[in-house]
């Protein structure tokens, strides 16, 4: 068993689209250890969704196809666990999800109660691997011990996500609640099964500026109280940087830095990464932003999809793909040409 | 508590929405061109015999007070005589009514027993063998006329094969009128013979009713099935693991369902016009065959109470659609 809790490697997606095939997910790679809280940033469109979804196996079937690499998890590659055990045993156990938006990711015709219970009746931690897939088609009763037991762990999970009424709020339905009390209530859902991994994707997009910085600190203290490693994506960097140990960056379907978020934010080593860092609004400086634009993924550069906007960028970044080199203990970069030290732009 | 506002909402609607059927239904059939006092006197009355029937029939009477007279006369339950066999129309209608309504009933039934889980199916093999299939039948349900279908049917089922009674309701004088539903009366008074006797009657003209019905229930399912299942909330179930029966049959059709219910009440309205001519192929004593009998004997009166009784079963059937709807979509009710 590694010491690392998901080690993705050379995962290689495409999507089908009218203009032809997209390639999504260039060969990329992610670690996350163990208790670890991973912030996986970039652009929208850069792969970060696509990246989580695979990882939960719930890519879109009709168009995404998943063409090679690896996603090991706990020292077994989920690419080649039957999709019917994966649902019962890892997605919803093991490794548990905190959507996007939580205004549309409630079943909107049952109460919030019924589909915590639920979720509950399939994916409580009590039960092993061997019932998970059917213990929730047995009846029951909503008078049994085990019922009122599911219910006396839920409403401690609510308490734990501090919502206030937690009896109430059971009896509510979806669009009852407040944006904040949904995401507070996913998290409570992610936290239900006592996973080892929780996937949160942007959780805190769709929720005012004031209520975010609650979720999040939320969410942290949390996962640091039970152990559990998340993988956060966001497109915001001050937000990895207030909640993440470290950080993978992407861009246009490549990783192209990983770093502790220390590493990340003092010692940017690749030159995406230093121009992202370079656009963040400071006071009194002027604003500055990275020149050129995204490419298409149907038809992308080749070898670095960064070269096209790259200064540094030669010949060998538009032929072949930099490997994985170390910028230093813990800190890898995909780059022919990283940043020197004193040209690097950190952070104070 | 909101759901009770709904109820009582409709309730108070339902009143200015049966007068103002009473009153359209009454105004169209007063100006059509033909006399049905003439007619009802027949050939060889003479000029004053048609006046004196005019006269006991009430219309001489200038218009509006025709109308006060029937507006209040309907909400006592009285629709008048048939000009042609002089008995209270009511009494026909009563008689006649159970006879449609256990037709359209259960004609709602098995195309809704059959077409919801044919629509989700339909829709979770998207572009198959089967929905390429399902999409053909569904459109032959809505296109092809239904007396059409009617004779066809009892071509190939009654008279070709032999498998079902060519029309009627029931052999001979049927079960004792108790609920005056065949189908409940005869296994209230435990008579199997007369139970299976009942359906073996009913197949052919509820297979005709249930086609078009079948038909918009699977389209409407599967719209509601596609749009559920390409959801957020379907994609958050499915990333938690949850089983798929149970997304399927359990998160993805309740929502699916809200559209077909609602198609479900207008069903009703189509299947209670549909049953004039269903009825008229084959010889079922309800209200469309007596429709269609009193439309060709220019009887008007009996016309009006068979416009009024259906409106008002489409009405109640809209009533009932809402509350139901509150049910399944808290988003209404609460």
């Amino acid at each position: 068993m590694t010491s690392d809790l998901l080690r993705v490697r050379d995962l290689k997606v495409s999507f089908a689209t009218d203009g032809g095939t997209a390639q999504v997910l260039d060969h990329v790679n992610l670690t996350i250890g163990r208790g670890q809280i991973v912030g996986l940033v970039g652009e929208s469109g850069c792969g970060k969704t696509t990246l989580a979804r695979s990882i939960l196996g719930v890519l879109p079937k009709n168009s995404a196809r998943l063409e090679a690499g690896t996603i090991e998890f706990d020292g077994v590659d989920l690419l080649r666990v039957d999709p019917n055990r994966l649902a019962a045993t890892v997605r919803g156990r093991r490794i548990s999800f905190i959507p996007q938006d939580p205004f549309s990711s409630f079943n909107p015709v049952f109460t919030i109660g019924a589909q915590i219970m639920d979720l509950m009746k399939w994916k409580s931690p009590e039960l092993d691997d061997a019932d998970a897939g059917r213990s929730g088609w047995l009846p029951r009763l909503h008078g049994s011990r085990r019922y009122k037991a599911d219910r006396e762990r839920v409403l401690d999970l609510l308490r734990q996500v501090q919502l206030p009424d937690p009896e109430g709020v059971l009896k509510k339905y979806p669009h009852e609640v407040s944006g904040g009390q949904r995401q507070r209530l996913m998290i409570a859902m992610a936290l239900l099964p006592e996973p080892k991994l929780i996937i949160a994707d942007e959780p805190t997009t769709a929720l005012d500026v004031t209520i975010q910085a609650q979720i999040l600190k939320l969410l942290r203290d949390l996962a640091t109280d039970h152990g559990i490693s998340v993988l956060f994506t966001t497109h915001d960097l001050g937000t990895a940087w207030e909640i993440c140990d470290s950080i993978t960056v992407m861009y246009a379907g490549q990783e192209m830095e990983a770093a502790s978020s220390e590493g990340f934010f003092k010692r940017p080593s690749h030159p995406y990464t230093n121009r992202l860092l370079k656009s963040l609004p400071s006071r009194g400086g002027s604003l500055s932003g990275i020149p050129g634009s995204i490419p298409a993924l149907v038809d992308p550069p080749t070898g670095c999809r960064f070269n096209p906007r790259c200064e540094f960028a030669t010949d060998i970044c538009r032929q072949t793909r930099p490997e994985v080199t170390s910028a230093g203990p813990g800190h890898d970069v995909r780059c022919y040409h990283p940043v020197a030290e004193e040209k690097r732009h950190a952070l104070a | 508590m909101k759901l009770l506002v709904l109820i009582l909402n409709r309730l108070f609607w339902f009143v200015p929405t049966v007068l103002g059927l009473i009153v359209i239904t009454f105004t169209i059939s007063h100006i059509i061109p033909a006399d049905p006092v003439a007619f009802v006197a027949g050939d060889n009355a003479t000029a004053e015999q048609i006046e004196e029937l005019r006269r006991q029939l009430g219309l001489d009477q200038p218009m509006h007070i025709q109308l006060w007279r029937y507006i209040v006369a309907v909400l006592e339950g009285d629709f008048g005589v048939s000009l042609y066999t002089l008995r209270p129309i009511s009494e026909d209608l009563a008689s006649r009514l159970p006879a449609t309504l256990e037709l359209t009933f259960v004609s709602v039934f098995v195309s809704a027993l059959i077409g919801i889980p044919l629509g989700v199916v339909s829709a979770l093999k998207r572009n198959s063998l089967l929905d390429h299939v399902l999409r053909i039948i569904t459109v032959s349900g809505l296109a092809i006329a239904s007396f059409w279908l009617a004779i066809l049917f009892q071509l190939l089922f009654a008279m070709e094969l032999g498998w079902t009674p060519l029309q009627g309701r029931v052999a001979g004088w049927g079960p004792d009128v108790i609920t005056g539903f065949f189908l409940i009366d005869s296994l209230i008074m435990g008579d199997l013979e007369t139970f299976w006797d009942v359906v073996s009657h009913m197949i052919l003209p509820v297979m005709t009713l249930a086609f078009p019905a079948l038909a918009t229930i699977v389209r409407f399912t599967r719209a509601g099935v596609l749009e559920a299942i390409n959801s957020n909330y379907v994609m958050y179930e499915e990333a938690m693991g949850m089983p798929r029966r149970v997304i399927v049959w359990k998160y993805v059709l309740r929502n699916a369902l809200i559209g077909t219910v609602t198609q479900i009440g207008l069903i009703f309205g189509i299947l209670i016009a549909g049953a004039v001519v269903v009825e008229a192929v084959f010889d079922w004593p309800g209200l469309g065959s007596y429709a269609v009998q009193s439309i060709l004997q220019s009887d008007y009166n009996a016309i009006m109470g068979f416009t009024v009784v259906s409106g008002v079963i489409f009405i109640v059937v809209n009533l009932t659609v809402d509350v139901v709807h509150g049910f399944i979509d808290p988003r209404e009710s609460r």
